[in-house]
């Protein structure tokens, strides 16, 4: 079972939440090529390890970012 | 077992067996341990079913068979020897339905193919439909399948009902079944007898599978990223924890850990790792004559030959590389198969366990060439890739070998991204693998 530490609402169950997937910049839309756009869109690091990602609490409806150990599953401090 | 000739693995027969038994003679190993060499025409990283039919193929249809198949592992410990088995082609898009029904024929072959009983019962499969919008989806796929000449067709309630009585079709069930998509030739196979059909037959061909020998670096050279890696470069071998290797192609046939391998050679996939879990009950005598899937319930079931019925559902909701099972898992598999089947509330399970699968953004594989010349990928197989491992294999191989992507999987190459060109399988995938 997945405990989330969410900010506001402390650790609760995963299902508790949405996962929105790694963390990564977003090119500015205006200047970015198209390739950059796709590879923004589509292209993942997937790292096995230390990952920033995003996370969407249900109960508080606040998106927030933390650090996740991808491998063990151990968070780090929450930030939002 | 009768010795067998060289290049075609040796018959497995009932007389062996009574012979061996009586005699308490051992078995021979079914395939060899080797020292790593130093070179090799082609290293493919992962013993898995990809890997294992890749190498088979290059050796039997092209002659190729100086080939190491490396393994962190063991030969079937990826999603290989994790999955639920269920082999079906009646997939939503052209490329998609016409790619996996040639794997169901490469299937059909098998047991005689690779001397080996692979048991593939071809019980019949059903997707139920329990609202209008999964009533359309089944339609369109069945006409997608009938133009394609795949056996599929959509089926009321009444026919849902004579063909799995124990499943609740009344209207007063929570989530009625409105119909059903039936693909006749679908069913399920032995998933280890076919890892173990391959890997048998490519030793016999000269193949060699390197197992505990985990992949650490690949060398590029020419290329135009950091230590010369990624797009433009060219391939010139792997760091294994047993030595290196030097080799002009390298295959990428690791799943789950796909983004990884594809990582040390400087290219990077739309793979994100996520576990897909599976369950199994106690036996129990045989009522489940089809394989049966509930997209809107999140949940599949089968029962195997030995009587278990084996669950599944869609992969967990966020990413990660541990295979940890969840309670949340079992909870919800219980509630839901119990929804549609009332009749197995005292069914104990057995076992619960996870696999870990390479998702991409339109549920589709990603096969073929890459920017780093000599790195193949045979990857994004998410939670369907078991059925696919035969034909994959046979057209990676023959990509290898002729240097040109084949025609049948041209629509699957990673460009398709940049090129937005995607290949949407997700309303086929997502829960029925
Ligand atoms: C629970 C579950 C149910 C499923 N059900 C179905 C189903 O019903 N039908 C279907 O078609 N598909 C199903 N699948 C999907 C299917 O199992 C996979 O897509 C398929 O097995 C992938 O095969 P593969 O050979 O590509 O990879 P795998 O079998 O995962 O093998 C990859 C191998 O790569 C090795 N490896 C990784 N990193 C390294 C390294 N650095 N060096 C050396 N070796 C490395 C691993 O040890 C592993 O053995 C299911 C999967 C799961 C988990
Ligand atoms: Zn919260």
């Amino acid at each position: 079972m997945l405990l989330v530490p969410c900010p506001n609402c402390g650790p609760r169950d995963a299902s508790d939440f949405k996962f929105g997937g790694e963390s990564s910049s977003r090119p500015d839309p205006r200047t970015a090529t198209p390739e950059q756009w796709r590879d923004y869109v589509h292209l993942k690091t997937n790292v096995a390890g230390n990952q920033k990602e995003t996370w969407y609490c249900r109960g508080c409806r606040t998106y927030f970012s933390l650090h996740r150990d991808t491998v063990t599953n151990i968070f780090g401090a929450p930030q939002s | 077992m009768a010795e067998g000739e060289r290049g075609k693995p040796a018959k497995y027969s009932a007389a062996g067996l009574l012979r061996r038994g009586l005699k308490g003679e051992s078995w021979p190993r079914v395939w060899q341990e080797h020292e790593l060499r130093t070179t090799y025409d082609a290293v493919i990283i992962g013993a898995g079913i990809h890997g294992l039919a890749t190498a088979y193929y290059l050796a039997k249809n092209h002659g190729i068979n100086r080939v190491a198949v490396v393994d962190k592992g063991y030969v079937g410990g990826g999603g290989s020897g994790r999955n639920t088995a269920i082999i079906r082609s009646n997939y939503l898009t052209p490329e998609g339905v016409a790619f996996y029904d040639r794997s169901l024929t490469l299937y059909n072959e098998m047991s005689a193919e690779l001397n080996m009983n692979v048991m593939f019962s071809k019980r019949g499969h059903l997707t139920l439909a329990h609202s209008d919008a999964a009533m359309r989806t089944m339609n369109w796929r069945a006409e997608v399948n009938k133009l394609s000449g795949v056996d599929s067709s959509v089926i009321g309630p009444g026919e849902v009902k004579k063909l799995v009585p124990s499943l609740d079709t009344s209207l007063a069930s929570r989530y009625p079944i409105l119909g059903a998509l039936h693909h006749p030739p679908g069913g399920t196979v032995r998933h280890d007898a076919v890892n173990w059909g391959y890997a048998r037959a490519a030793d016999a061909l000269g193949v060699e599978i390197h197992q505990q020998t985990e992949v650490t670096d690949i060398f590029v050279a020419g290329g135009d990223g950091p230590q010369n890696k990624g797009t433009g470069g060219v391939v010139k071998g792997v760091r294994t924890t047993r030595g290196d290797i030097t080799a002009p192609v390298v295959v990428n046939c690791t799943a789950g850990w796909s983004s990884l391998i594809a990582d040390m050679a400087g290219v990077r996939l739309p793979v994100v790792t996520h576990p897909l879990q599976a369950a199994v009950t106690e036996p129990v005598r045989a009522f489940l004559p089809a394989v049966v899937v509930s997209g809107s319930l999140h949940v599949y079931v089968s029962q195997t030959a030995r009587g278990e019925l084996v669950f599944g559902a869609a992969v967990d909701p966020f990413a990660t590389y541990s295979t940890a099972g969840s309670l949340e898992f079992a909870e919800g598999l219980a509630s839901h198969v119990l929804q549609l089947m009332p009749g197995i509330s005292n069914l104990r399970l057995l076992r619960q366990w996870a696999g870990l699968c390479d998702m991409t953004p339109d549920y589709s594989p990603i096969m073929g060439f890459t920017p780093v010349d000599g790195f193949i990928c045979d990857v994004g197989w998410g939670t369907y890739g078991f059925k696919a491992g035969p034909v994959a294999g046979e057209q990676i191989a023959e990509a290898i070998a002729s240097g040109k992507t084949p025609e049948l999987i041209r629509n699957f190459a990673l460009e398709r991204f940049a090129d937005g060109r995607l290949v949407g399988e997700k309303g086929a995938a997502a829960v029925g693998h």
